[in-house]
């Protein structure tokens, strides 16, 4: 029922998460951000089973931040998903994480870019990118709709849609979604989209 | 099994490839250490490349003969067992791990509102459809200002609590103040994260008072914590959320507090049948926790829905004997 849903765009990479926090039937938490600030230009949306989320998110941060102290320069994009994908594939074969997730950066070389990473290690660099069962309706609005260059107003507006077809269409929507975007400016929180108050 | 002989290990499986396509029939049901033993005197004898220590690989179980014919040649039988038999395999273990998962039969809720936290929780104990208990104490005392509540295995979270009460003064001997219901609720996270998978059952909440003001987290077994304002936990858990849901306001009084606590956890116990015994309110404040109440439920139960007399109708009298 977790949803987790990204879109590069020009000069930015825009990430999707619900905000449920579910076990079994019952909601513990409806606001809930699962959608981690790596760095000053890397978001890392994620998600999967509780306690591996947290667990990984938090190991990938702090790597990530003792790689800018030790060198000096913090980690591309594509360096910190590398690293992930090493990191969920070493540890598959004995303590597989089950976190899904999906990392949007902005480096000031290659601009924005979008990196799908499965729980089983797989990594790939996109322009669009659906985790969970509101992928089933979210990947083909995105494929009929989304265009190379999208305007952060043309992005929120493809996402708005998506966010609503997860929630008329699947059976047991997630209430309340989390926005958050990543340009030159840095990665920030950009809105909510609420049906219930926590 | 010793580490060392890990990396042997690989190259032993190897060859126990290599032989298999040179040999006839070999029992796969065998124990992998006993295969290696039989690969590596089968290849001394054959074709002399390596000679692995398998000192450490051997089995301590008694021998259970398979084959007699096998153990003719003077190799050691590998212990087995019979598989179960059933017609669906997948099926008979989901069974029998959901037979030894114990079931979180309790209700405990919590919830922070301006003058600090609640926590309340009733006290009975079920195994199946037995009642063991009617008297569990259910809020752990981690320390003067630090509740933890429990649901699921009695022995882990009694174990798992008394543990986090030991790490939270340590660091407090070490720091020179007090943790913060943050760290206190990352150390057990992290410690029942390391145990996930090895059947561990922990739902709890630790609920305390910090410089920061009222903290409550929920962290169980699976190794989520999430942080709330309102949690409940357990098999009565969604009875009380539906009390607790409609009466709570962040601008409560204590008593009032008190009283959406012990309902909610009266109503949770009427309809779940591993609910019951005591509903026990605690109150976290500034200055460390105070229980406030211990009602019997089923006292609870009168005292809010009190008897009506019945109105009698027909009133019998002694019959006039004439």
């Amino acid at each position: 029922m977790e949803c987790v849903f990204g879109m590069v765009g020009k000069g930015f990479a825009l990430v999707v998460a619900d905000s449920s926090a579910v076990n079994s039937i019952l909601v513990h938490k409806s606001n809930e951000d699962k959608i981690m600030v790596l760095d000053s230009h890397k978001l890392m949306g994620a998600s999967g089973e509780a306690g591996d989320r947290a667990q990984f998110t938090e190991y990938v941060q702090k790597n990530v931040a003792l790689y800018h102290y030790r060198n000096g320069i913090p980690l591309t994009t594509k360096a910190a998903a590398n690293f992930m994908r090493g990191e969920l594939a070493t540890a598959l074969r004995k303590n597989p994480y089950m976190v899904n997730i999906v990392l949007a950066g902005y480096d000031k070389e290659t601009g924005p870019s979008l990196y799908y990473i499965d729980y089983i290690a797989t990594l790939h660099k996109v322009d669009k990118a659906t985790f969970g069962y509101g992928s089933y309706f979210a990947l083909s609005m995105m494929d009929r709709h989304y265009h190379p260059d999208m305007t952060v107003d043309e992005a929120i507006k493809l996402d708005d849609q998506c966010i609503e077809e997860i929630r008329s269409r699947l059976v047991v929507a997630p209430q309340n979604f989390i926005i958050k975007i990543v340009d030159q400016d840095g990665a920030r929180e950009h809105s909510w989209r609420r049906t219930t108050k926590d | 099994m010793r580490s060392t002989t890990t990396g042997s290990n690989i190259g032993s499986q190897v060859i126990l490839l290599f032989k298999k396509s040179l040999s006839h029939t070999f029992n796969l049901l065998s124990v992998k250490s006993n295969a290696l033993t039989i690969c590596s005197t089968l290849l001394d004898q054959k074709v002399k490349i390596m000679k692995f220590d398998f000192s450490g690989l051997e089995s301590s179980a008694p021998l259970y003969g398979l084959n007699n014919e096998l153990l003719s040649d003077g190799f050691s039988a590998a212990p087995s067992f019979d598989l179960p038999v059933t017609s669906d395999f997948d099926d008979f273990q989901k069974n029998s791990i959901q037979m030894v998962k114990p079931a979180k039969g309790t209700t405990t809720l919590a919830f922070i509102f301006k003058d600090g936290v609640m926590v309340a929780a009733d006290s009975r104990a079920s195994m199946g459809g037995y009642i063991s208990s009617q008297s569990v104490k259910k809020i752990i005392e981690i320390n003067p200002y630090m509740l933890g509540t429990m649901a699921g295995g009695a022995a882990d979270c009694q174990f798992w609590h008394r543990n986090l009460g030991i790490k939270c003064r340590l660091h407090e001997l070490a720091n020179k103040r007090r943790i913060s219901v943050t760290g206190a609720s990352k150390l057990l996270a992290n410690i029942l994260y390391s145990y996930r998978g090895m059947g561990l059952s922990v739902g709890t909440m630790i609920a305390g008072w910090d410089e920061k003001g009222p903290g409550l987290y929920y962290v169980d077994s699976e190794g989520g914590r999430l942080k709330g304002t309102k949690f409940s936990v357990g098999s009565g858990s969604p009875y009380a959320y539906g009390v607790l849901d409609s009466g709570y306001k962040y601008d409560l009084t204590i008593d009032e507090a008190a009283e959406l606590a012990r309902r909610a956890i009266y109503h949770a116990t009427f309809r779940d049948g591993a609910s019951g015994g005591v509903a026990s309110v605690y109150h976290v404040g500034p200055n460390g926790w105070t229980k406030l109440s211990g009602d019997d439920v089923g006292e609870l139960h009168y005292s809010y829905y009190p008897v009506e007399p019945a109105t009698v109708e027909h009133e019998m009298t002694e019959a006039v004997v004439a």
